[in-house]
């Protein structure tokens, strides 16, 4: 029995890591190879032992996809690629493969320069491991094989965030990444056909969230920002480098100006105005709005906000910084963070989700004391806010595009387990749908009954749709032919053709019955009294009387004949081929009651 | 299958495609050559246009006089300037399902086809054709509309009039469909029609064809097409190049195994290295500078001009040329050069790794940060406050009907210091002279086409080996001024099919196969037996069922449980419905096998004759007899369906069931 075997290395209920192994009609893929915010030790990283015991992972795995350029999505890639071993194909999208080398060069530095571990990947490896990358466009089938195929759709969530249709022969699988499905200040919504897979593999970080709507968000977020710089207070606003960012920045910018506000706004890092380049260069994946103005005015041009030097930090008076990265966990948002924590007058709004165990999540679950490295307890006196201006699709979006695409199946990774288990109630109750949620290591097995595709000769096929469309075709008609198969070629051809190419002979099989009847009239009344019996009974058959003598019903043919040994007998010999046998021997059955006396 | 050919022009086709149920329009050209018969629009009043004299008959009757005007011995056409639409009455366009465009060039019929015929179906394109076939048609309804023309001549187009008139007028064709340029809205209208599409994407049509756009290597996001069933390949190669350029390289891998290949849009220089002529370009440029002279191209906004910028960027160093300015001049200038920045995805491999370090991909970027390139919507504005001589003005249209380089033709033209240089390969350059004769200034042709030539496209039909080619019947036969080149022309094995404007070509398809699904259930429950080596048989009885075009067998009912006598049925529903087919036989019986198991299963008495042909077995106590031959079993009995019934299962046991 075919079936789909879908196995989370990382993210399965859990935010991070997202590493998950699917096996549909004997090929393997990798979706996403992430790395884990939470985590310091080997548990940053998934385990790919559990693919291969001793074997090569490139004999085994047939092509790994990355959804987008976030690190819990793509962190592991050098690790995977260059450390461990892997050597197939790599597939994303063109802003991914442009943005996804920087963001790891980032995160190798600050692990190896800053916190100093060795044993990490290098930048030699980032590179090499990105020369296995093949780019794929939106909506563009990607032939891996000849069998497997896959194809990009727009997901939102950030520049170049792709959702991947993996297909072999009539047997599919989406899966969604992380994405939006409502449009934002700088990205469009998710969006997917009715391509009805198999299975759909959804993120679902805000699985029990409705969010209300993004303009009374925006409204609120500028008014807390304004209140504080407003009072003489410093604002600052973590983020990842790529992303919202932008979309934060757009909204920003276009209050500033609106208001006429002169307190500087910085971004952190020389990666920011390289990374609104990326914005400008890649124009085409970002919402209608922006790429429609784009040759009047560039969104991602800003005249308010100016890069940000370490010193300013230390500069009295109000300002706004959006710092990287975004959950605190390290880098110059955490250094801000620290100087300016203490001062009741600040403000850290956090945009977005964090990871356990990093101090974002720390401050936004309400703890207000935080050990810090060399047992410093940093007492945050400054107000902590969190907005959420994650682009991932609430519950009720990701109803809408379960219900979007109709899979058969459900399978949530990407998000915490209690909350997923409210959402698989939620979509098995209402939208009639099995869902799954394994854990990490945990694997589901779905069966599955692809149909098989074979060619049908026209000849055949236009015989029986002709037949098919007469009107006494009521009962459902049976198809004869035979299905020719040679290698992984099938052909449903009609039996004639079968023998003809086989070079085979059709050997006929005929009957001949001999029916007694008492009868002493001669043989040629007999026959014309057989053929007005015949005649007025089937009315729906040809039945002819021939020169010869002889009846004809269909191909069935009734000779009249004197018996051998009683004169007062006749025999009528039916004679029909084995395919005819059914009329045939309705005919001997019927003959053998007898003819009706003439009247 | 047919092709219905609308269009006469090779690089500027429109053919439909009946595909299966499918009407497919491929192209949508619309021939402007037709312009170069009328007078051109200057922005400015031009004294010199205006007091052309009338012309008149040979009989001194001068009727057409406000309507023809003639200028150094040719005549033209004093009216808004008109275009020659592709065939509209050979076939009823509002029964077309899809256009499908393969580049920017080839789109600009589309208002016309979309807006007047009944059209309700959908345009395919990818995105960087949409936005620049859109500058495109932006900038030709601006050009035509800001200088409004009061006068429109017909009466010339009068059939007996139109014989008298000497040539190229006398020789024009279908005048009668020439047509006046779209409106804003129109194309507006037209491009809402369009869906955008990628490379290498599968677009299904009602279930029963896919088509696929491929990389053609010629422009930003221009497409061959795949048309194709399961059973079926049509390839349609329209404006592709080899040359590597900006655009994406051509895709070739994926048009073999086409049963035809439509092929249009070849060079139309063949003659011509579109390299050497960039080189002849650069050094003609220079070489007026240097004089003190202007340089002019005539241009479109988008396409070979990027090429022709990047080449300047790298050379006017070292020619000595970077005081000079360079001016680009089209109300699309500043959208054509930002667009070209944002098509990463389309753009060749190098230029798309220039978008990763992130650094735009053209250098004409840099070239107007540096202010060596400056951009303008009309000479009107701001241009005539910069405008410093000696220059290079690359500007439009490049008939030399409209736009600004009437202008700029006007101003230089007396002055034999000045060059114009012809790169686009569209229009006779003599031909778009004409009006502006006698002319000082000097003329260069540098056409770059970078279109396939005959040899590529020989090497091209080699690789990907189309059982049949069809193309424009200019390339059977070498050019007219160039007849003794017989490599000029396709040479293939078989000859390609030609065709005209306004003709069917019926497609050499044999169609033999169609795709069917057979449902798991049914699968499951076929016997396959091997043949020969490798090869299985499975006799199949299904119920067949179809939807949406698709067709899938399903396994057949189980039979009704017989009704248990309660209602008396009449005697005709008892005969059995004789549409049901019994498999066909093959095989032989070899005899002594068949008596043993006649024996077997109860008969004896059993005697064996042989016959000329083969045996006959007599079951004497039955009063059975079966004549047994190579290719035929007959069975004849007495009436005993219960015999007659157990010998056919034993003689059924030595034979295969088809």
């Amino acid at each position: 029995m075919p079936e789909i075997r879908v196995t989370p290395l990382g993210a399965g209920q859990d935010v991070g890591r997202s590493c998950i192994l699917v096996s549909i009609a004997g090929k393997n893929v990798m979706l996403d190879c992430g790395m884990h915010m939470g985590f310091n030790d080997d548990r940053r990283f998934p385990d790919f032992s559990y693919i291969t015991q001793n074997g090569r992972l490139t004999d085994f795995l047939d092509c790994v996809i990355i959804s987008h350029f976030h690190l819990d999505h793509c962190g592991a890639l050098p690790y995977f690629s260059e450390m461990v071993g892997y050597d197939g194909p790599i597939y994303m999208t063109h802003p991914t493969q442009a943005i996804c080398p920087i963001l790891l060069e980032d995160y190798r530095k600050i692990a190896v320069d800053k916190k100093g571990e060795a044993n990490f990947f290098t930048s030699q490896m980032i590179k090499d491991c990105m020369k296995k990358v093949v780019a794929v466009h939106l909506h563009q089938t990607v032939q891996v094989d000849d069998e497997l195929e896959i194809k990009a759709y727009y997901a939102g969530h950030v520049l170049g965030a792709a959702m991947f249709q993996i297909k072999v022969g009539s047997e599919s699988v989406v899966y969604t990444g992380d994405y939006n499905m409502t449009p934002d200040r700088h990205l469009g919504a998710a969006w997917i056909d009715k391509c009805r897979p198999n299975l759909l593999i959804t993120e679902s970080t805000y699985a029990t969230t409705i969010r209300d709507s993004k303009r009374c968000r925006e409204r609120d977020f500028l008014k807390k920002v304004h209140e504080t710089v407003e009072r003489g207070g410093k604002v600052l606003i973590p983020v990842f480098a790529l992303g919202r960012a932008q979309e934060l920045c757009i909204l920003l910018e276009t209050f500033w100006e609106r208001m006429n506000l002169k307190v500087p706004i910085y971004f952190s890092t020389g990666l920011t105005e390289k990374a609104n380049h990326y914005y400008k260069l890649f124009i085409t994946w970002t919402n209608q709005k922006i790429r429609k103005t784009f040759v009047q005015r560039n969104m991602f041009e800003f005249k308010h906000i100016k890069a940000f030097d370490r010193a300013f930090a230390d500069n009295p008076g109000p300002m706004v910084v959006f710092a990287t990265p975004g959950m605190l966990h390290a880098g110059q948002s955490l250094q801000i963070f620290r100087k300016w924590a203490g001062n009741e007058k600040n403000m850290v709004i956090m945009p977005g989700y964090c990871v356990q165990g990093t101090v974002g999540h720390k401050i936004l679950s309400g703890q207000r004391k935080l050990e810090m490295e060399g047992r410093q307890v940093l007492e945050v006196k400054m107000q902590v806010e969190y907005m959420s201006f994650s682009a991932h699709a609430d519950a009720k979006g990701i109803m809408q595009l379960v219900g979007q695409a109709e899979p058969e199946s459900v399978l949530l990774v990407h998000g915490e387990a209690k909350k997923m288990g409210f959402l698989r109630q939620k979509i098995e109750q209402e939208l009639r749908v099995s869902c799954y949620m394994p854990a990490n290591g945990e694997t589901v097995t779905l069966p599955t009954s692809p149909s098989i595709p074979v060619g049908i000769s026209l000849g055949l096929l236009k015989r029986e749709m002709a037949q098919g469309l007469l009107p006494e075709a009521k009962k459902p008609r049976l198809l004869h032919g035979t299905l020719i198969m040679k290698d992984s070629n099938f052909r449903l051809v009609s039996s004639e053709q079968a023998l003809k190419e086989l070079g085979l002979a059709e050997h006929q099989l005929r009957f001949t019955c001999r029916v007694h009847l008492q009868d002493t009239r001669k043989e040629q009344e007999m026959a014309l009294r057989v053929y007005s019996h015949l005649k007025s009974t089937l009315k729906d058959h040809c039945v002819q009387h021939l020169p010869d003598g002889s009846v004809t019903v269909e191909s069935i043919l009734i000779q009249a004949a004197a018996h051998s040994e009683d004169p007062g007998a006749k025999v009528l010999l039916v004679s029909w081929t084995y395919q005819d046998e059914e009329l045939g021997s309705f005919l001997t059955a019927l003959l053998k009651k007898g003819l009706p006396q003439t009247p | 299958m047919k092709l219905y050919c609308l269009s006469g022009h090779p690089t500027l086709p429109c053919n439909i495609l009946k595909f299966k149920s499918t009407t497919i329009m491929l192209d949508c050209g619309l021939d402007m050559t037709s312009a170069l018969n009328f007078l051109p629009l200057p922005l400015v009043q031009s004294p010199r246009l205006c007091n052309l004299p009338g012309w008149s008959l040979k009989d001194g009757n001068a009727f057409l006089d406000k309507e023809l005007k003639e200028c150094s011995g040719h005549v033209f056409v004093d009216s808004v300037p008109e275009f020659c639409l592709p065939e509209t009455e050979l076939i009823d366009l509002s029964t077309v399902d899809v256009i499908l465009i393969s580049n920017y060039h080839c789109m600009m019929a589309l208002p016309y086809i979309t807006e007047h015929t009944g059209f309700t179906g959908t345009v395919y394109a990818t995105e960087p054709t949409v936005q620049i076939g859109r500058l495109l048609m932006e900038e030709l309804v601006n050009f035509i509309e800001r200088v409004p023309k009061a006068q429109s001549a017909s009466l010339w187009k009068n059939k007996d009039i139109q014989r008298l008139l000497p040539s190229p007028l006398k020789d024009a064709v279908e005048v009668s469909t020439w047509r006046r340029c779209y409106t804003m809205q129109e194309v507006n209208s037209a491009l809402s029609k369009i869906q955008l599409v990628g490379y290498s994407q599968k677009i299904e049509l009602f279930g029963v064809v896919q088509v696929t756009p491929l990389s053609s290597g010629y422009a930003l996001g221009s497409s061959n097409w795949i048309i194709q069933s399961h059973y079926e390949k049509v390839s349609y190669v329209s404006g592709s190049s080899l040359l590597t350029t900006h655009p994406q390289p051509m895709d070739q891998a994926s048009l073999k195994n086409s049963d035809v290949l439509v092929l249009t849009g070849l060079t139309q220089i063949p003659t011509a290295n579109p390299d050497g002529m960039v080189g002849e370009f650069c050094s003609n440029l220079a070489l007026t500078i240097r004089n003190g002279g202007n340089v002019l191209v005539p241009c479109y906004p988008s396409g070979v001009i990027y090429d022709l910028l990047e080449c300047l960027y790298q050379y006017i160093d070292s020619a000595g040329l970077s005081s000079v300015p360079f001016y680009f001049i089209s109300p699309v200038a500043n959208s054509s050069l930002e667009f070209s920045q944002i098509f990463a995805e389309w753009l060749c491999h190098n230029k798309q790794s220039k978008v990763y370090l992130p650094e735009p991909p053209f250098p004409h970027a840099e070239l107007i940060q540096t202010n060596k390139l400056k951009h303008y919507p009309s000479i009107h504005g701001d241009f005539s406050n910069d405008f410093r001589q000696p220059c290079v003005v690359f500007t439009g249209h490049p008939s030399l009907r409209f736009g600004d380089v009437v202008h700029f033709m006007e101003l230089w033209g007396k002055s034999s210091l000045n060059t114009v240089i012809f790169t686009e390969p569209d229009f006779s350059y003599l031909e778009a002279l004409a009006p502006y004769q006698p002319l000082a200034m000097k003329c260069i042709y540098c056409p770059i086409d970078t279109r396939l030539n005959f040899i590529q496209v020989s090497k091209l039909l080699k690789e990907v080996q189309p059982l049949h080619v069809v193309c424009p019947e200019q390339y059977t036969q070498p050019p007219p001024a160039q007849s003794h080149r017989m490599d000029l022309m396709i040479d293939c094995q078989p000859p390609p099919m030609s065709y005209r404007r306004a003709e069917v070509l019926a497609l050499p398809f044999k169609r033999r196969y169609e795709k069917i699904e057979i449902m798991p259930e049914l699968a499951d429950s076929l016997v396959p037996m091997e043949i020969k080596p490798g090869i299985s048989l499975a006799t199949v009885s299904a119920v067949l069922h179809t939807k949406d075009n698709k067709h899938v067998l399903q396994p057949p009912p189980r039979p009704a449980q017989p009704a248990s006598g309660k209602k008396r049925k009449r005697m005709s529903d008892d005969v059995p419905d004789c549409k049901v087919l019994k498999p066909l036989l093959s095989g032989s019986i070899p005899v002594e096998q068949f008596v043993q198991s006649l024996e077997k299963h109860g008969f004896s008495d059993i005697k064996v004759e042989d016959t000329a042909k083969g045996h006959i077995v007599l079951l004497q106590e039955a009063e059975t007899l079966i004549q047994i031959e190579e290719d035929s079993t007959h069975i004849i009995c007495d009436n005993d369906e219960m015999l007659r019934v157990r010998l056919r299962d034993l003689v059924l046991k030595f034979l295969q069931k088809f």
